[in-house]
């Protein structure tokens, strides 16, 4: 049987499957895909918070941004060197997510104010780039090595579920501060003045110049917004995937195959289309293994077949 | 067309250059150059398709890979494999896996065909690396390369390097002027008008739908020829060779070429290998040449910036023989 | 009166909640000029786009009579096979290949007509009846001169001009005009409108016009649409005669007729 190696650029990095040699074999019963169930929340309400930056930074400003994967694996790198020197995951996030806040608005300023009235090809071929280049920053300053993240002390038990089966609350813990951010993200684009200047860039772009909102600004928060979002979810996973290097491109591939489900521009679509495609991947690892990377592709190519564009349109 | 003649003579000019190359040239120049034109047949592929077509796609590495891994299962395990069988059955597979996704692919545009062109090449990735039928993540090894016989006679011994160089090179020539036929021919001026306006050119009676799908078969067949020419020229295939950095870099290719010139592209693909030889070339740039990929990525960050028609665009060269559809552009 | 070779019947569109076009009825027949006017918003852009297949209805359905007699529903087809089958548009926002020159503006129109144009090897240009029905409708728009300039370099009067001739081009049967005169001086719509009448004896034509006068000079027969509904039909002394016609411009716009 093929197991995954970390760090190969075949594996689904958010995803290690509980109890991976012993349980596979086990036939279905209720406690086991209870606990897949669980696996596969996770794993997509993770993918749902680099998504939503993907799929906002495209419906507001118009830009693929192939570059949006190296932020989560940015974040998972912060996370590990802080916790290394801190001693503490929770402080290091704490202190990770203003930097990455700050190389968002950075970045925006710097290289994507540029893009914004270019063609989608001018926007791959810098975004690529950019992505060998954050690879290369990070071998120069991480180096190339594998790194393990500890389970903050709080987080380490696991809650048992039968006699032998037990779910991690770690794990339990991400999807619910996953569920917290999306949340918070509902009030944001509902509630908020910010929230209304996103809803109204997503329909319609000119319009929001035209309503005397300070666009560039606009563009610089929901930038750092996404890239901040997408370096948080590689903070939380860092502890359950492990860090290692190329880990923001599978995630940044299954993104686009969220984003495409859900409809471009549309955050609500992409929770949806990131938790069906946790759960197909997790399930599917479950029941044919080989097949596995596969799935979540063909489920994309089924919903080509009904709604080429999407499931939802805008936000 | 119009400036058809000034770019001629320097093609001409350089395709003797290259044919006399295996006569003077190191080994080690031989099989990089080999490499290049094989890259320029797969980007003078992709340019069909993103430079005429207007369809920008991020997975034709897809193609290049499926050819290879044909060639790989089909070829016996440590004997050669008869070219007449393996080359049209693995161009085959790709004109079929072309049609297949294309028929998906299509029914998108603009951002969403770039992405999910990446995930189906992404799809046959999983497929080769995860499947019995790739070999994992380590690939396949193609211990001889094809022949080249009509009955008991050889025609072209490919184990030779030179003969491998000339044949290449050979099959490059082959592939230019048949794109330039192509891209000349009713069929390929209706290809321009979808990138430069499809709504109008359905209007017009066009059915757009079924030129884009040729174009997308045509422009993955060529491209599997260039993933054949690959997998027997370096020996083996592992799933990397269908990552999405090799759709990436031939994508980089067709730019830096300036797209919407055939030769253009096959320019791009030398300026890019040639670059990325001398970037990582360790005698000149010593402990950094490793990460040369940060110099890489820079200057496509720069191209990106600040030239938005490519290398071609830089040296002023009569990169637009297809003046009429680029004249005026922006 | 001949049969209709065009009739739309209940023809619907629905965006979302809005209703750009509610139930309209109407028919084209050949060596009449059908006028659709109505105050802007009316939905007869939209009803073009259904008609020629850029959009298709939420209900109703457009019935079609080929040259061969042959009746086609219309409606949800796309639209280059309803080009094909002869049906012909110019937009009212002018819609050409820019980028190209005149001329290939014209011999990519002459060539939809080419039975199957999918001989990959033969030069474009080595195909002398495209290259010579390109060349005589550019010299019928006038455009002789401008052949081998960029459609983009030209005026915008030279460019809707442009725009019929590669509609004709393509050998309709039945003629979707959106605004032609939309932009035009005085000198090129008198052009056009003659060119209008030209045509009227062998084709079918559907006229959306702002322009009341040029609409009462070659109309012969009138629909007045106003949000998306067809309020009244007829003859054009019918039309002027009409109380609700009258109510309907005067209350939308002032311009009246020459709205």
């Amino acid at each position: 049987m093929f197991i995954p190696r970390a760090g190969t650029r075949g594996q689904a990095p958010l995803l290690i499957p509980h109890n991976r040699d012993s349980e596979e074999t086990r036939p279905m019963d209720t406690a086991f895909f209870f606990i897949q169930l669980l696996n596969g929340l996770q794993y997509g309400l993770l993918l749902f918070l680099v998504a939503c930056g993907l799929t906002l930074i495209f419906g507001i400003m118009g830009i693929i941004n192939l570059a949006h994967g190296s932020f989560y694996m940015i974040g998972a790198y912060i996370a590990w060197s802080l916790a290394s020197m801190t001693g503490n995951l929770a402080l290091a996030i704490l202190l990770g997510i203003p930097l990455t806040v700050l190389l968002g608005m950075l970045l925006e300023w710097l290289l994507f104010r540029y893009l914004y009235a270019r063609d989608h090809l001018y926007q791959v071929l810098m975004t690529y780039g950019l992505i060998l280049v954050f690879e290369e920053l990070r071998s120069l300053v991480w180096g190339d090595d594998v790194h393990g993240v500890a389970v903050p002390a709080l987080l380490a038990g696991s809650i048992p579920l039968t006699d032998n089966l037990s779910y991690p609350i770690y794990r339990l813990a991400i999807s619910v501060i996953c569920l917290v951010l999306a949340g918070g993200l509902y009030w944001l684009i509902q509630k908020t003045r910010l929230g209304m200047m996103i809803r109204a860039g997503s329909t319609n772009r000119e319009m929001v110049q035209a309503l005397g909102i300070n666009i560039k600004l606009l563009y610089t928060l929901i930038f750092a917004l996404g890239v901040a979002l997408a370096a948080f979810a590689g903070m939380i996973a860092a502890p359950v995937s492990s860090v290692y290097p190329n880990m923001g491109a599978q995630v940044l591939i299954i993104c686009f195959v969220v984003v495409v489900i859900g409809g471009i521009g549309s955050v609500w679509g992409a929770l949806l289309a990131s938790v069906l495609i946790g759960l197909t991947d997790t399930f599917g690892k479950v029941l044919l293994p080989e097949y596995a990377g596969v799935s979540t592709y063909l489920l994309m190519a089924l919903v080509l077949l009904w709604r080429p564009e999407g499931l939802f349109k805008r936000i | 067309m119009r400036t058809k003649r000034a770019v001629l003579l320097p093609l001409v000019l350089l395709t003797l250059l290259l044919a006399v190359f295996p006569l003077v040239g190191e080994t080690f120049y031989i099989q990089l150059l080999t490499k290049v034109m094989i890259m320029a047949i797969f980007a003078m592929s992709l340019d069909l398709l993103v430079g005429y077509t207007g369809l920008v796609s991020l997975g034709h590495a897809a193609f290049y890979g499926l050819a290879g891994y044909v060639l790989a299962r089909v070829a016996p395990q440590y004997e050669p494999a008869s070219l007449w069988t393996t080359l049209p059955l693995a161009m085959a597979a790709c004109a079929a896996f072309a049609l297949l996704t294309g028929l998906l692919v299509l029914r998108t545009s603009g951002v969403y065909f770039i992405m999910v062109t990446l995930a189906f090449a992404q799809m046959l990735f999983f497929v080769f690396h995860d499947t019995p039928i790739g070999g994992g993540s380590d690939g396949i090894y193609i211990y001889a390369k094809p022949l080249v016989k009509i009955g008991e006679t050889t025609l072209l011994d490919l184990e030779d390097r030179s003969v491998f160089f000339w044949f290449v090179l050979g099959l490059m020539a082959v592939v230019y002027l048949f794109l330039r036929r192509v891209l000349d021919s009713n069929f390929g001026r209706a290809l321009v008008g979808i990138k430069t306006n499809e709504h109008r050119l359905q209007a017009l009676g066009f059915p757009t739908f079924r030129y884009k799908l040729a174009s997308y078969m045509l422009s993955g067949t060529l491209a599997g020829l260039a993933g054949y020419l690959a997998a027997a020229q370096f020996g083996f295939v592992n799933p990397e060779i269908l990552g999405w950095h090799t759709s990436g870099g031939v994508l980089m290719m067709v730019i830096l070429g300036g797209m919407g010139s055939v030769h253009g592209a096959a320019l791009g693909a030398f300026a890019f290998i040639l670059l990325q030889e001398v970037l990582s070339n360790q005698s000149w740039f010593g402990a950094v040449a490793k990460h040369w990929q940060l110099a890489m990525g820079l200057f496509i960050i720069g191209v990106a910036l600040l030239l938005p028609r490519g290398l071609m665009g830089l040296m002023g060269v009569a990169g637009y023989f297809t003046g009429k559809a680029k004249s005026v552009d922006e | 009166m001949s049969e209709a070779i065009l009739r739309a019947e209940s023809l619907t569109k629905r965006f979302g909640g809005l209703t750009a076009v509610s139930e309209v009825t109407l028919e084209l027949h050949v060596g009449q000029v059908h006028a659709v006017i109505g105050p802007n918003g009316a939905g007869k852009s939209t009803l073009t786009n259904l008609l020629s297949g850029d959009l298709p209805p939420s209900a109703g359905v457009i019935h079609y009579l080929d040259e061969a007699q042959v009746r086609h529903n219309l409606a949800g087809m796309k639209s280059d096979r309803i080009a094909r089958l002869g049906i012909g548009r110019s937009y009212q926002k002018t819609n050409i290949f820019l980028p190209f020159t005149a001329f290939e503006n014209c011999r990519l129109a002459a060539q939809s007509r080419l039975p199957r144009a999918w001989r990959i090897f033969r030069g474009a240009d080595r195909y002398a009846d495209v290259n010579a029905i390109a060349e005589r409708s550019l010299q019928a728009a006038g455009l002789s001169e401008r052949s081998e300039m960029p459609a983009a370099a030209l005026s915008h009067g030279e460019q809707r001009q442009l725009e019929i001739a590669m509609c004709l081009e393509t050998q309709p049967r039945v003629l979707l005009l959106d605004e032609p005169l939309a932009g035009m001086g005085p000198q090129e719509s008198q052009r056009i409108i003659e060119l209008i009448r030209q045509l009227t004896p062998a084709h079918a034509i559907m006229l959306i016009e702002h322009d009341m006068d040029a609409v009462f000079a070659v109309a012969h027969c009138l629909t007045v649409m106003v949000n998306g509904e067809v309020i009244e039909s007829g003859a054009p002394a019918e039309i002027r005669a009409s109380l609700k016609v009258q109510q309907a411009y005067l209350g939308d716009a002032h311009g009246g007729f020459n709205g």
